[in-house]
């Protein structure tokens, strides 16, 4: 139970380590060893995308992926993709969902942002029904998804200036 | 010196009916926002509370011993332990920890307060309780009957609740009835689902002050009823709350839960903080009221409505919450959506052991309008008259004053009938939909409407229906706005930043929102009954007012002019006539502060509706302003599979008037999809009082890709009480979607449907004949 690792890996660009126990998940080692508290617990079992992570490139439920297994990766969380002044790509995404009204609770938003900026570097060509599939595995209680899929679309179509 | 150099004219701009975005969002959007899960205060402990084993049982006993004994273990408290704990709730029939019995799953046996949430887990592992059981409540149908195990000995009939409500005189109304028609409807479970799970942070400083941190939406009501369950005197009780991570209703009621992190603070000494897993949101937090509710409705061959009888049974669940109150909106929509002469309405709601209803976004009125909205449907086909010609003939009218007492100042419901009726093309979708019933094919489509009046301008409930706002001008013309009004997500900050703006002449970007400590704010009811942007909307208008009135005054007095030529705009004062800018704001406002008689702008508002209390017979103006709206909605029905798809809903509201068009397009989108999940997909099942899936994976929300297209209108009533014209919305878009897919999946398929959720399973059932034949009559 109390059998702790240390681990390594790149958060956010910066390399760290950290102390986890081996049961913690990836979701409670950001927010209680880390102290950064932008990923969310929405349900703990993969099924809200609140918590929804970037490793090694790929969309991830932090709660899903234990902290140990983050070892010798890159993982970037919300905090990351805010503070993320290189990528034209993230600006777009912060300033549509803020233009287009995708945020009202704002519980799910850093989920829906980090699948939303993974779903466009991998699609970058996804249209309105690819953008809606691509972010399927995150719920949104609030807005009824409508300018959540608003937002994204916009940032694909300033890329692909439509 | 006062005048600008070169002479500026500043032309008029309007911010409302703007797009105005949610000034929250750049925060949010950053995952900077620390809402109360992000929280934590130096020396804070972690609570857990351990549930019943058992759905209905009497508690031999509780050994805490072992639980108490473990390493890192602050506290542990059971009954026993406060013997000075108070019944909660609407009815006060809730201890928050069980002494004597249990009576649901979800009821709350011990707590604990520990280092670590795993070292309080242990330890309520460690917690050995007896149980003997007693015989189990689980149909409200047996609740009355002779013999039926009883739930609180203090009501041996098991019932809760009671509301009978009439006008005119139904034996009448039946008599000059050319058609009458009668059916059992049935209404589900279902849950709010917020994203953030329920949580509080309690902690008393070194005089015994409460502090708690709070997702309440009702902050003032809650310092007082917190106040009595804890024998406190309530000004030693403040209230923050935190960004809350969705409402929707849910917080209305104080929860076990949030007493119990009270009780585990004050043995503890520490601060505590008592956060939900996500099954624990679902057993513990309230659901929907599930109905079953029997209606029974006449009309002429001319169309004319004449009579409705109702019959409702609620299953109140083992305690008593909000969702027993539901019938004070449900009547509301029997006697006076249409022009009915004679109604007559009675509930009556049992204790059984199943999970307990609280309020919920629509409060009611989902349940009612499905029944309604059915039997219109239903009564037109009977006389042969098109659906919505028959509404159109019994809808209510501006000057209407209903049987219940509420008087309709602004209505737009002929309006949003047939700008929906337009724009989704209803007459010849239905018409044709009809004609391909029985044609090859597994897949029909539908049409069907329904339409809904709710409360726009308030409900007086509580003794006040009204609330403050504090208006305070810095040197630099920055307002900042202190409101009772609670933001729960739905952007009130931000449309009362706007309204405040529209007076002063000031961009957004002046303003700051104070609106969360009861420490600071000036009472506010809450968030509840759509109410905030009329109440608030209003109340921060009036402040506002005042300011205008001292500015100009000021203004007036420089320029040695009446103030009626001046005006706000753009930061400036202006000359109103024309334009023509007079002395920027932050100068006079530095120039009134700066002098012998110094003076700073601050004013203050309560705003209180001119609505009434309704009487014993639940008669009354009750609202300032009432909200219509119709919806029509489009489904796809695989006759093979049972899979309903909603293809498009057109939507028109009577919103008064659009102030903020981004965050009300929100309001209604978000709705929408709330009521396509009651209507289609969202179950929570209880059997024999467990609850089968408390989780995402069994519990199916809708996701993006099964949203249905959106037309939303506008109908701009312009209220004359309501803020700039305005009137609530909140709640009325999830209203009218599942009677309106009940409707569409008729016109698909020649099958009417009379419980919910329109799940492939039971469709499919209802296609081939099989459905459960509903049928109830109260005792």
């Amino acid at each position: 139970m109390s059998l702790m690792h240390d681990i390594d890996f790149t958060l956010n660009g910066v390399k760290r380590r950290a102390t986890v126990r081996a049961d913690m998940s990836a979701l409670d080692m950001l927010r209680d060893v880390i102290g950064l508290t932008g990923t969310k617990y929405g349900c703990g079992e993969g099924e809200c995308g609140a918590c929804t992570i970037q490793v090694d490139g790929l969309s991830v439920n932090s709660c899903l992926l234990f902290a140990v297994d983050c070892h010798g990766r890159e993982v970037v969380t919300i905090e990351g993709l805010a503070e993320d002044r290189s990528s034209t790509r993230a600006a777009a995404l912060r300033d549509a969902f803020v233009e287009h009204g995708a945020v009202q609770c704002g519980f799910c938003t850093p989920g829906m942002m980090m699948q939303a900026s993974h779903l466009l570097d991998k699609h970058p060509h996804a249209d309105e029904a690819a953008i809606k599939r691509g972010i399927e595995g995150n719920i949104c209680r609030c807005t009824g998804y409508k300018k959540i899929v608003d937002a994204i679309v916009s940032v694909g179509n300033q890329e692909k200036g439509v | 010196m006062a005048v600008a150099e070169k002479t500026r004219f500043i032309e008029r701009d309007s911010l409302i009916g703007k797009r105005i975005v949610k000034m929250d969002a750049p925060e949010k959007i950053e995952g900077k926002t620390r809402y109360i899960h992000d929280i934590s205060l130096p020396g804070q402990l972690y609570g857990k509370i351990l549930r019943s084993a058992r759905v209905h049982a009497r508690i031999k006993s509780i050994d805490v011993a072992a639980a108490r004994a473990l390493p890192g273990v602050h506290a542990v408290i059971t009954a026993a332990d406060v013997p000075d704990q108070r019944p909660i709730g609407v009815a006060r029939d809730h201890l928050p920890l069980k002494s004597d019995k249990v009576r649901s799953q979800r009821d709350e046996i011990a707590a604990v307060a520990a280092d670590s949430e795993e070292i309080a887990e242990q330890a309520l592992r460690l917690i050995k309780v007896e149980y003997e059981d007693l015989p189990l409540l689980a149909d409200p149908e047996e609740a009355m009957k002779a013999g039926a195990p009883v739930v609180h000995e203090k009501h041996p009939n098991n019932v809760a609740m009671r509301f009978d409500y009439a006008h005119g005189d139904v034996a009448q109304g039946e008599v000059e009835s050319d058609v009458v028609i009668e059916d059992t409807f049935k209404l589900h479970y279902v849950t709010h689902c917020c994203m953030g799970v329920s949580g509080i942070i309690a902690e008393f400083d070194a005089s015994g002050n409460l502090l708690m941190y709070s997702n309440t939406q009702v902050p003032f009501l809650h310092k007082r009823e917190f106040a009595d369950y804890l024998n406190m005197d309530p000004a030693r009780i403040r209230i923050i709350q935190p960004p809350i991570g969705g409402g929707f209703g849910s917080k209305l009621d104080i929860y076990p839960f949030e007493v119990i992190c009270v009780f585990l603070a004050r043995a503890a000494k520490r601060p505590v903080k008592l956060l939900f897993t996500r099954e624990e949101e679902f057993l513990a937090s309230p659901t929907r009221q599930p109905v079953l509710l029997t209606l029974r409705s006449g009309c002429k061959k001319d169309g004319t409505l004449t009579f409705r009888q109702v019959h409702t049974l609620h299953d109140n669940g083992a305690y008593t919450s909000w969702g027993a109150t539901t019938p004070f909106v449900m009547m509301q929509t029997f006697s006076s959506l249409y022009r009915v002469p004679h109604c007559d309405y009675h509930t009556v709601a049992v204790y059984t052991n199943n999970p307990y209803a609280g309020s919920f976004r629509g409060y009611g009125n989902l349940q009612a309008t499905f029944a309604i909205e059915q039997h219109m449907d239903m009564l037109a086909e009977a006389i042969g008259m098109d659906p919505l010609d028959f509404r159109l003939k019994n809808a209510q009218d501006a000057g209407e004053v209903t049987g219940q007492g509420m008087s309709f100042k602004s209505c737009g419901f002929k309006d949003c009938l047939n700008t929906v009726a337009t724009r989704s093309d209803y007459q010849a979708k239905r018409k044709a939909n009809q004609a391909q019933q029985n044609t090859p094919g597994a897949i029909k489509r539908g049409i069907g409407m329904a339409s809904m009046l709710h409360v726009g301008g308030g409900a007086k409930i509580y003794p006040s229906d009204g609330c403050g706002t504090i208006l305070k001008l810095d040197d630099f013309a920055n307002v900042t706005l202190i409101t009772g009004a609670s933001e729960i997500g739905q952007g009130s900050e931000t449309v009362l930043s706007q309204l405040v703006c529209e007076e002063l002449g000031l961009p957004m970007s002046a303003l700051t929102v104070v609106n969360n400590d009861t420490a600071i704010t000036p009472w506010d009811v809450g968030v509840h009954a759509s109410r905030t942007t009329f109440i608030a909307g209003n109340s921060a208008i009036g402040a506002a007012k005042k300011a205008k009135v001292k500015i100009l005054a000021a203004a007036a007095k420089k320029f040695e002019c009446p103030e009626t030529d001046l005006d706000l705009r753009g930061g400036w004062v202006i000359k109103a006539a024309t334009g023509e800018a007079m002395i920027d704001l932050p100068r006079l406002l530095r120039s009134l502060h700066f002098t012998d008689k110094a003076e700073l702008v601050m004013t203050t508002f309560y705003y209180e509706p001119p609505s009434v209390h309704q009487d014993k017979g639940y008669k009354g103006d009750v609202s300032a302003a009432y909200a219509w709206a119709t919806q029509a909605v489009e489904v796809e029905v695989d006759t093979e599979t049972g899979i309903v798809r909603m293809l498009k809903v057109t939507c028109a509201h009577d919103v008064g008037r659009v102030l903020n068009r981004l965050g009300i397009e929100g309001q209604i989108e978000g709705g929408v999809v709330m009521g396509q999940g009651y209507a289609l997909t969202e179950n929570l099942m209880i059997e024999n009082g467990i609850m089968k899936n408390p989780n995402f994976r069994d519990y199916k929300l809708v996701t993006a890709p099964e949203i249905p297209e959106m037309d939303i209108s506008f109908i701009e009533s312009m209220d004359g009480e309501g803020p700039q014209g305005a009137k609530g919305v909140g709640e009325a878009p999830a209203i009218c979607i599942a009677a309106a897919t009940a409707n569409a999946i008729y016109n698909a398929t020649g099958v009417r449907m009379f419980d919910l959720p329109f799940t492939p399973e039971r469709v499919y059932r209802a296609l081939h004949g099989k459905a459960e034949k509903l049928s109830w009559k109260p005792l």
